[in-house]
């Protein structure tokens, strides 16, 4: 367990004083300018030896990240920090958290990030439902403007401006590319890589795309030192890292956790256990609704970090764990999954714009047992055609729920059409509510 | 030039070439829809996937990697693409089910079928059947204009078309609205496009969601007798195909030629066809008691040479208008001038252009795709947009590359690009000579006919080779000035000298009252006759010119005959017969010829090919088709000299009405709807 003096996010529940001054007297802000004066090539260094890997879901090294920016300013072509708080997945609340009641330690992650990559200029773009959100973290960047924390003639020496942009409440515009065109006014769809944002990205320029809690925890981790962060953890899955906890637990919560704790630990320890004890669980997504399910058997011991829960054919995506316990209609779940990346997905290319469509339909079907078996297989190489063809990771998204009910619950499913193949009826197949 | 290796080819490519290029260089076909060479490259098909070797375990979209950007193999060997590996096959078929899921099953009544990209790729590169058992996804409509009809459940969404009204045509009418599978193409408002290169949408649809809508439902793409052709509609001599079944042309087709039109046409060379088949002139009329009869060609013929015979050849004059061929135009000079006659005039719109001062006084001398490598163009009184629209795109297409700086006196109109307006008459055009805005070493002089149709259109003329000469327009290597016309007979008749000859009379001198007693008018419809003369109509239309007429000897259209063209840049090419003109009317070199018998006096040539010949003798650059003969860019220094005391006027437009700019664009229902769509948008603009 995670002790309360590595916790970086020390009010994450807004319980202290989320002001400035309290995020202050909470450590923030303590001497930046000496982070600062570590130099642009040591703070990617430490970011690299502290094995921070990206928190918006592919898991890509941060510091690794950082260091494809240009070392070189040219004055035609600046570059730029784009943070990603468009947090749209479903089951994942953890920057919503920080932005809340934690925002300074994003903005001064900001600063640090920005020098670090040479950008005088940062974009915050939070997710259109994310009102209050917008309102906590701009009050805290013009309490830091006001302190000339940032601004361009800040106590740092390091111009630095910041500006908050809110989206129209796409999922599609977390996507990196999709995120910089919709920044730039335009309709948001994902751009064809390469050429990746760190050579065209925002206006042309280089451009970084960073998750909010890959930005936050970049000052306490240079504080404190690449080794306390590379301490936490197993190998290559080190750190802290904030979990969403949802779904048939007794109390659902975000929480600060060391990387790879095990499920169980995680689960009895913060939640109070699955609803009706561990044997009623039935099975777990563990990052985010994109992600493949995990059944409880494979899940219950299972270190929660990225190298792991791949072995699973999973993933820990954003680390939102949805617990389903055995109420749980696991086929009807999955095919509100799907409708929802049907509704997500932006039209721009075939695969993704037609298949989402036609899995969606489908898994519905199957959830009433109105299907044929083999339909099954068929819905699963449908799935397969639409995963790796597709310009972003939408297409992937959509499929792998689809893919992790087929793995582990064909059986399940197979009932489920025998019991409407005994008794057929003409009802309407219900539709999952929007 | 890199090396890769495709299905293993080993071709040497230039690294800025996508994959798909390479391989279709190496021999390789790759699907497409959403690719095209002429757009930005979207990538959204996802058809043309190909396997690299040492990439992602995943296959790749084709047109959008490049090959600069796959990584060679281990000890420098080529970097490695297959096309037909069990992955990309499996892939491809994924592709192409997915499209079909929500295509419709309507071949049989699409207008597409048999050209149709998703027909002829599902059928080379789809699966046997399909596993989609669910409702299909059906789309309203779109009203769009009146060019382009619209089924938008076949839209496959590779979003070719707003891609090619926002960087083509540059107008962005279209767009896409909604997201995943209820994205629909449309242009929002469901308004009308307002380009003039709006059909071109329906050649670039791979499927048949975007349809032209003159052509709805007329005939399938296999009867069409296709003959390869240009275009008269503006003086580029857009290259088109002429698709006729039977008697009847239905439709008109760009064809590729880099050099001139590349792969576009307008609207009005595309949709005049109707125009092609409405008030056409199809025999002999003569006037009696001020009515016009018909009668019988001999009767004609008599009539004409017997007022011919009986007029003082002082007192005969000839007319040739904006759609004539080479062939005509020269056995009218033949036949006038044999009758002792100097009143010539090719110039009904009262052009100042003149062949005495040097060819290149009248060429568009920096050819169109001399466009490309010019570095700034200054526009004088004119709109190319509504002039020669292909002409502008390729303006648009160099402005696009940046670099490009474009000044513009004259009408301040919109040209779908920036430009500086620098005023908008003959002062504007001196103060830039004063002072050009920029250095340039390549500059495009572009002067339109709105700068020189007016009395001191000469002057103008000389002021624009002074600009020319002055900034960067005249250099070695280098003719930037460049005459934009927007008759397509122009040029040819200017090359051919029809023009006054010692003491003869200009265009508006023989329309005149009481000049002339005798007029040959072949196809000037844009000029009125005053009364007076016996005027003798050859053309093909019912328009202002048969109106006037005391004796109509119908003609043929530039589908219907044989004949040259010389385009704005003094490139020649040759018209071909599509279909026949319709009942009694003929090619109307033989109703020069046979008229010439009538008079007892006969041309020196009894067909065509003879025709060709005598053409060449006196005009030998005339017969080299597909090149632009020589201009003297020294000629252009006399021009710069000539006296230029312009007035102060405000230039002109020469065209007002981009749809009805002939008779047969004036005979067209297509492009009369088009004009009161574009007058309706002047009117809301102007309020």
């Amino acid at each position: 367990m995670l002790a309360d003096k590595d916790r970086i996010f020390t009010n994450l529940y807004g319980i202290g004083d989320k002001s400035l001054a309290g995020a202050r007297s909470r450590g923030a802000w303590d001497n930046t300018k000496a982070l600062l004066a570590l130099g642009r090539d040591k703070i990617i260094q430490e970011m690299k030896d502290s094995g921070l890997r990206g928190r918006g879901g592919a898991g890509f090294s941060t510091g690794l990240k950082w260091s494809f920016m240009p070392k070189t300013p040219d004055p035609a072509r600046p570059s730029y920090l784009v943070i990603n708080a468009d947090e749209s997945e479903p089951g994942t609340c953890k920057d919503r958290e920080i932005m809340r009641n934690d925002p300074q330690t994003l903005i001064e992650g900001a600063l640090i990030a920005s020098f670090a990559m040479g950008a005088h200029a940062s974009y915050i773009y939070v997710r259109g439902e994310f009102i209050a959100e917008r309102i906590a973290l701009q009050k805290a960047i013009d309490e830091a403007y006001e302190a000339r924390l940032i601004g361009k003639d800040n106590i740092h020496g390091y111009p630095f401006d910041l500006y908050v942009h809110h989206g129209a409440g796409a999922y599609i515009c977390g996507e990196e590319t999709a995120l910089i065109e919709s920044l730039e006014g335009k309709k948001g769809m994902p751009r064809l890589k390469p050429p990746f944002p760190a050579n065209v990205g925002l206006y042309g320029c280089p451009t970084t795309v960073n998750n909010v809690e890959s930005i936050a925890v970049a000052p306490t981790i240079l504080r404190r030192g690449a080794s306390w962060f590379a301490g936490i953890g197993k190998p290559n899955n080190t750190g802290t890292k904030l979990f969403s906890i949802s779904g048939h637990v007794n109390k659902p919560c975000n929480v600060e956790e060391a990387m790879s704790i095990p499920f169980r630990e995680l689960i009895d320890r913060h939640c109070g256990g699955v609803r009706g004890g561990s044997d009623n669980l039935l099975a777990v997504i563990p990052g985010g609704s994109s992600v493949r399910l995990v059944p409880a058997d494979q899940i219950i011991d299972c270190p929660m970090d990225f190298d792991s829960l791949v072995k699973l054919g999973s993933g820990l995506g954003t680390a939102a764990v949805i617990v389903m316990d055995k109420s749980t209609d696991i086929i009807r779940a999955i095919a509100r999954i799907s409708y929802f990346y049907k509704h997500e997905s932006c039209g721009q290319c075939t695969p993704c714009r037609e298949g989402t469509g036609w899995m969606w339909r489908v898994v519905t079907r199957m959830a009433e047992g109105r299907a044929h078996k083999r339909e099954i297989d068929m819905l699963f190489d449908v799935s397969k055609q639409i995963e790796g063809h597709t310009i972003c990771a939408l297409g992937d998204a959509a499929a792998w729920p689809i893919q992790g009910l087929i793995n582990h619950f064909r059986g399940e499913i197979e009932k489920r059409i025998d019991r409407y193949a005994a008794n057929p009826h003409p009802d309407p197949v219900r539709v999952a509510a929007e | 030039m890199t090396r890769i290796l495709v299905d293993g080819v080993e071709v040497d490519v230039p690294a800025e070439y996508t994959l798909l290029q390479a391989c279709e260089e190496a021999g390789a076909e790759v699907p497409r829809f959403c690719f095209h060479e002429r757009l930005s490259i979207a990538g959204n098909c996802r058809m043309c996937l190909v396997e690299v070797k040492g990439g992602p375990p995943k296959p790749q979209a084709s047109c959008a990697i490049a090959v600069k950007d796959l990584r060679p193999g281990p000890d420098g060997a080529p970097p490695e693409v297959f096309t037909k590996s069990p992955m990309v096959k499996k892939a491809r078929e994924g592709v192409m089910e997915f499209l079909l899921v929500n295509h419709p099953l309507d071949c049989p009544i699409c207008d597409q079928g048999g050209e149709c990209d998703l027909q002829d790729q599902a059928l080379a590169f789809g699966g046997d059947s399909s596993r989609y058992a669910e409702n299909k996804r059906a789309v309203e409509d779109k009203y769009i204009g009146p060019l382009v009809k619209t089924a938008m459940t076949r839209c496959i969404h590779c979003t070719r078309c707003v891609r090619f009204t926002a960087e083509i045509a540059g107008t962005s009418d279209m767009g896409a609205i909604g997201r995943g599978e209820d994205m629909e193409i449309t242009t929002y408002l469901q308004t009308a496009m307002t380009s003039e290169l709006q059909g071109n949408v329906t050649d670039l649809c791979p499927v048949g969601a975007l349809l032209p809508k003159p052509q709805n439902f007329r005939a399938r793409p296999w009867e069409y007798q296709k003959t390869e052709t240009i275009d008269v509609q503006d003086a580029l001599g857009s290259a088109i195909r002429v698709d006729a079944r039977g008697r009847e042309v239905i439709r008109i087709l760009p064809r590729l030629n880099e050099a001139v039109n590349e792969e576009w046409i307008s609207d009005k060379t595309r949709q005049v066809v109707d125009g092609l088949k409405a008030q056409r002139l199809d025999r002999p009329y003569i006037r009696e008691n001020g009515r016009l009869r018909p009668a019988s060609w001999q009767e004609a013929l008599g009539t004409v040479a017997a007022k011919t015979k009986a007029t003082k050849a002082e007192k005969i004059g000839a007319l040739v208008g904006d759609l004539a061929a080479l062939e005509e135009i020269f056995a009218l000079k033949l036949l006038v001038e044999g009758r002792g006659s100097a009143n010539l005039d090719a110039r009904q719109d009262g052009s100042k252009l003149d062949p005495r001062f040097g060819r290149a006084s009248y060429l568009f001398n920096a050819s169109i795709a001399g466009i490309d490598e010019a570095d700034s163009l200054l526009i004088v009184g004119s709109n190319p947009r509504k002039e020669a629209p292909v002409l502008n795109a390729r303006i648009r297409k160099r402005w696009l590359k940046g670099d490009f700086l474009i000044s513009a006196i004259g009408e301040q109109a919109d040209l779908t690009y920036d430009y500086d307006y620098l005023g908008a008459g003959p002062d504007a055009l001196a103060r830039f000579i004063e002072s050009a805005p920029t250095a340039s070493a390549k500059r495009i002089v572009l002067i339109g006919q709105g700068a020189l149709t007016r009395p001191d259109g000469r002057a103008i003329l000389a002021l624009a080779a002074q600009a020319a000469r002055k900034h960067g327009g005249l250099s070695e290597g280098w003719n930037g000035f460049s005459v934009l016309h927007t008759a397509a007979a122009r040029v040819g008749a200017l090359d051919l000298g029809f023009t006054p000859g010692q003491g003869g009379l200009d265009a508006a001198d023989i329309a005149k009252a009481g000049v002339l007693d005798l007029v040959f008018n072949l196809g000037a419809d844009e000029i009125a006759i005053e009364p007076g003369a016996f005027v003798v109509y050859i053309g093909t239309h019912g328009d202002k010119g048969a109106h006037r007429a005391d004796v109509i000897l119908p003609g043929a259209a530039y589908t219907e005959k044989f004949g040259l063209y010389v385009n704005t840049e003094g490139r020649v090419q040759e018209a071909l017969r599509a279909t026949f003109p319709p009942g009694d009317a003929r090619e109307d070199w033989a109703i020069l010829r046979a008229l010439s018998g009538a008079l007892g006096a006969p041309l020196p040539f009894d067909s065509q090919k003879q025709l060709r010949a005598k053409l060449g003798e006196a005009h030998p650059h005339l017969l080299r088709l597909d090149q632009i003969g020589s201009a003297s860019a020294a000629d252009l220094e006399a021009v710069a000299l000539q006296p230029a005391t312009a007035w102060k006027d405000d230039f002109a437009p020469a065209i007002t009405d981009f749809y009805l700019t002939n008779p047969i664009a004036r005979a067209s229902a297509t492009m009369a709807e088009c004009s009161a769509l574009a007058l309706d948008r002047l009117k809301q603009a102007a309020e």
